[in-house]
């Protein structure tokens, strides 16, 4: 953001615009907004092709191969045109202003987390001093928009589903905060700039990689309770399609399901980016001296395959087992992870 | 120098007018047919029964209080994680004050979970 400021200027006096000087770094937000907003909704909509070309091979199929020629790559682009030109219906029966402020939650609460996604050392809107526990916070407010979108519906389908996202996704949210601690400790530092630059010096310095593995445990953990709070399976019982119909969103139609879906391919960009800047050295590569924005994004893309996988491989938990991991599994290893990481410091 | 919040209310303006203007577009786009059928609640083909809003069972609601009171204490270990390495010429101070902490917060779990709150059966 302050370098697109700095060289901001410059660029319009050779377009021969003039801006007052007050001015410039307005327009760098927008523009860094914008940016963000065309990259996150771009992104998401690769990866909804990616995941149905993947799922369609993970079982012996094709997925989509007509839109676009070969390999059906333009077939997210249809998908959107086609949920444009859909009737946006809202039931007579519904809680209309909240059915109706739901979606916008969802959507918002991932919009504002991407400011602090640390793409590269520059390639981030704004390096606030908190920003894991920013990112952490805005996603929070998916849990409302989800609850919101359930309870709004009047259906018994939406409500059961909007239940278990509320017991499910806040359970996880603890030891999903709390398995940031090590890192923490260790970078002394909520900011993820800082956080991702003591990494550097190849892939032994990455924090998952240090033993003993205090950090490795907790990038695990990350990630579960990560895959929890994106509703993904194993942990899709709040949509569960076979026993909910659609879960919370089954009386959503046309765009505003479609803020739902985007949320959630959205989601799994920032937790896996999340996981790659904490744990896997963000924007540092493999040797010694290596960095760049590839590597953040290799590593991301990685995370992102490793959901896919996950879905398409294991079955869904009940509620009772999520309940179960979340609290009795993954909270105490993730307080003796911390409380670990602290005691290594007087090494 | 801006403040390194500011991007953060732009984001916020700039998402919202994103999803506005989406929905602007889908209502001059989409079709608008509404039935009575095609309004009522979903059902699975079956004729609507009754409301949705019943009674629900009381363990959801258990879950969400223990993560509110959970959360709460999650917070205090940030700030303290932040400092620590800094502070560790103290000596084992400022670990045995988190330990103490921990604690507090496991013997509470320890209640939870023999009270078999997060039992689910």
């Amino acid at each position: 953001m302050s370098e697109l400021a700095a060289v901001l200027p410059g660029v319009l006096e050779k377009a021969g615009w003039s801006v007052p000087g007050g001015l410039v770094p307005v327009l760098a937000m927008f523009i860094c907004a914008s940016i963000v907003a065309a990259a996150m909704g771009l992104s998401a909509a690769v990866l909804v092709w990616a995941e149905r070309k993947l799922a369609g091979h993970f079982q012996c199929r094709l997925g989509p191969v007509y839109v676009g020629g070969k390999f059906g790559w333009l077939q997210s682009i249809a998908d959107g045109i086609k949920l444009l030109l859909k009737e946006d219906i809202i039931p007579a029966d519904a809680d209309r202003p909240l059915f109706r402020l739901a979606p916008y939650l969802v959507v918002l609460g991932v919009f504002l987390a991407f400011i602090a996604f640390p793409v590269s050392e520059k390639l981030m809107v704004a390096d606030l001093n908190i920003g894991i526990f920013f990112i952490l916070a805005v996603l929070t407010l998916e849990v409302f928009g989800v609850i919101l979108a359930g309870w709004a519906s009047n259906n018994k389908w939406a409500l059961l589903g909007a239940m278990r996202a509320a017991a499910q996704m806040v359970s996880y949210e603890i030891p999903m905060g709390l398995a940031i601690l090590p890192v923490v400790v260790e970078a002394q530092s909520l900011s993820l700039k800082s956080i991702v630059a003591a990494q550097s010096g190849g892939m032994l310095r990455w924090y998952v990689f240090q033993p003993p593995f205090f950090m490795g445990v907790s990038f695990l953990i990350f990630f579960l309770a990560g895959l929890a709070s994106l509703k993904r399976a194993p942990f899709d019982l709040p949509e569960a399609e076979s026993e909910l119909t659609a879960g919370f969103h089954t009386e959503y139609s046309g765009m505003r399901f479609s803020f739902f879906f985007m949320a959630e391919y959205a989601g799994m960009i920032l937790v896996s980016g999340l996981a790659a800047a904490l744990y896997l050295g963000g924007w540092h590569g493999i040797l010694p001296g290596q960095s760049g924005a590839m590597w953040f994004l290799l590593k991301t893309a990685f995370l992102v395959f490793v959901m896919i996988w996950l879905r398409w491989t294991l079955p869904r938990l009940r509620i009772d087992q999520v309940v179960y991991v979340g609290w009795k599994v993954l909270t105490p290893f993730v307080l003796a992870c911390v409380l670990g990481q602290a005691l290594m410091a007087y090494k | 120098m801006l403040s390194p919040y500011l991007p953060i209310l732009f984001q916020l303006i700039l998402a919202a007018g994103f999803a506005c203007a989406l929905l602007v577009l889908t209502h001059v786009f989409g079709p608008r047919r509404s039935t009575d059928v095609k309004l009522s609640p979903f059902e699975c083909g079956v004729d609507l029964l009754d409301c949705a809003h019943h009674r629900f069972s009381v363990k959801f609601y258990l879950v969400a209080m223990l993560f509110i009171l959970f959360d709460i204490e999650a917070i205090f270990f940030y700030p303290w994680a932040v400092i620590f390495r800094e502070e560790i010429s103290q000596g084992l101070l400022l670990l045995s004050e988190m330990g103490t902490f921990v604690a507090v917060l496991l013997v509470g779990f320890i209640f939870i979970w023999r009270k078999g709150v997060l039992e689910w059966a």
